[in-house]
């Protein structure tokens, strides 16, 4: 492992990207604008106020895994992880250093996203923005690290795709925005209770009614934290310097 | 630094089986490239020579046999920063510039600073530095993945078909850069379908299905099969269905099967 490393390729992914200024747009864009349409839907009724902030967790998570997924899956087919795996390059300092620049595009996502669901859909957060805030970036960084996990096991643009309704989709039916977690048949409970999204949209929601003591979702918010880096560690151990 | 082992190979490879998919691609190969010379791995495309040039990096999986690079398992991790791969296809990020291209790479393999520059210079990049390698032409973006390679003064250098759809001004350049590298102490093993390119080698590896056709210099080589071009000898030579092996032999000076009856022999097979 070395920070040198870990930094230098952190700071070529946001170089990539700077060269790209309709991604940064989309970026920063795209989950605000969705949050939006959701508060204009449900503008006449009291619903965007309880399913407000799980739409903070779920629009991020869903484009962090996605841009994330494909970025390393170009990394691949481009021949340059061969290359850099060929030199002295880490694999956990490869993994880190797209956690770390796509962690840094998810801040300022999360903020875009925040601010405009508060200020612009006038959502109501009794609980600390701040919290709040810190618990939207895990949960964009969550969606970093599984793109990450993902684009190891696919070869082709088709199969990352497919990942995203394999590991993303199951985790936004099963989190409680379709029906209450407590509701769900007792199997599909307790899954439920394991996947790293109803922790985040469980924290968010006790967030923005303060609901529960600060130790509480900063409980929710370490498990978050511990599925990011297992998804990496296993990441890193399943990226392979040698190929068929 | 040593360079090489006791017999002077910078690679030795013994009995290398890799299979792809259901395909056998090399079946027991052996063979040695001397260091600090430039030898040529010849041979039509399907051969075998890309996933030598894989194994002998230490990024292909291997059934079995042996690759040693400077005396070192293929891919140990001592080797990433001595020995360097260009890859057929330029892997470079289309989306930065050559110099941040180039910036980056240096800093993975802890070169000096002041290596950009030089690499940039001599693979003849300077008026495009700063342009996105997605810009350039398919040339250009060999040469900048060449660049890449150059960082750091690998003592090893597997080059995989990098003069494929040059000009002739510009693969002369190259050939003649390949050539300075190694009078600077370099082993350089380089891939070519085009078998006009092995007379620039100190040796040639002829290579057809997997199987070695020849070990040998180029004057040996066409002294042994009795012929004046490489293209012709690597025909006599799978007419004849003998190979012409001589590694570490110094070639050339007594050509083993060179008598007049084997040329006309294989004529009168054609």
């Amino acid at each position: 492992m070395s920070l040198i490393r870990t930094i230098a390729t952190a700071g070529r992914v946001l170089a990539q990207i700077r060269h790209d200024p309709r991604t940064i747009a989309l970026l920063l864009l795209v989950p605000a604008l969705l949050i939006g349409l959701v508060a204009w839907i449900f503008s006449d009724t009291e619903v965007f106020g309880d399913i407000g902030p799980a739409m903070i967790a779920l629009f991020p998570f869903i484009v962090m895994f996605l841009v994330t997924s494909i970025a390393t899956l170009r990394e691949r087919r481009s021949g340059t992880l061969e290359r850099l795996l060929s030199m002295p390059m880490g694999k956990g300092d490869f993994l880190l250093g797209y956690a770390l620049a796509f962690g840094l595009l998810a801040i300022a996502q999360t903020a875009v996203a925040v601010s405009f669901a508060i200020w612009v859909c006038g959502l109501e957060i009794t609980g600390s923005i701040w919290l709040l805030f810190a618990v939207a970036v895990a949960d964009a960084l969550l969606g970093t690290a599984l793109g990450l996990l993902a684009s190891a096991f696919a070869r082709t643009e088709f199969q990352v795709v497919q990942f995203m309704p394999l590991l993303v989709l199951p985790q936004i039916l099963l989190c409680g925005i379709f029906l209450p977690r407590d509701q769900l048949p007792e199997v599909l409970e307790t899954i439920s209770e394991w996947l790293p999204l109803s922790f985040a949209i469980d924290a968010l929601q006790a967030v923005a009614d303060d609901s529960e003591s600060t130790e509480w979702i900063v409980s929710k918010l370490l498990v978050i934290i511990a599925w990011i880096v297992g998804s990496i560690v296993l990441g890193a151990i399943t990226l392979r310097r040698r190929t068929p | 630094m040593n360079n090489s082992d006791a017999s002077g190979s910078a690679v030795v490879v013994e009995a290398l089986r890799v299979r792809r998919g259901s395909t056998q691609v090399l079946d027991g190969l052996s063979l040695s490239v001397p260091a600090g010379a430039v030898v040529g791995l010849l041979g039509p495309s399907g051969s075998g020579k890309t996933t030598l040039m894989r194994a002998i990096v230490g990024v292909q999986v291997v059934q079995s046999g042996s690759v040693e690079v400077l005396g070192l398992a293929a891919g140990s991790p001592a080797l990433r920063r001595r020995v360097a791969y260009v890859t057929q296809q330029a892997s470079v990020y289309d989306d930065l510039t050559v110099r941040q291209n180039l910036r980056y790479f240096r800093r993975v393999l802890g070169a000096p600073a002041s290596d950009v520059d030089r690499v940039i210079e001599r693979t003849d990049l300077t008026a495009v530095a700063d342009r996105l390698a997605g810009e350039l032409s398919g040339g250009q973006r060999g040469r900048v993945s060449l660049a890449a390679a150059l960082l750091g003064s690998p003592e090893v250098l597997v080059l995989d078909e990098p003069t494929v759809g040059l000009d002739p001004v510009l693969r002369v350049e190259l050939w003649q850069l390949f050539r300075s590298l190694a009078d600077d102490g370099a082993t350089l093993l380089v891939s070519s379908h085009v078998m006009d390119e092995a007379k620039r080698c100190d040796r040639l590896l002829l290579m057809r299905d997997g199987a070695l056709l020849a070990d040998d210099t180029v004057d040996g080589l066409l002294a042994f099969t009795g012929t004046d071009d490489v293209e012709t000898a690597f025909l006599r030579l799978i007419d004849r269905g003998a190979p012409d092996l001589r590694p570490g032999g110094a070639g050339g000076a007594e050509p083993r099967g060179g008598d007049p009856d084997a040329g006309t022999g294989s004529e009168a097979v054609r």
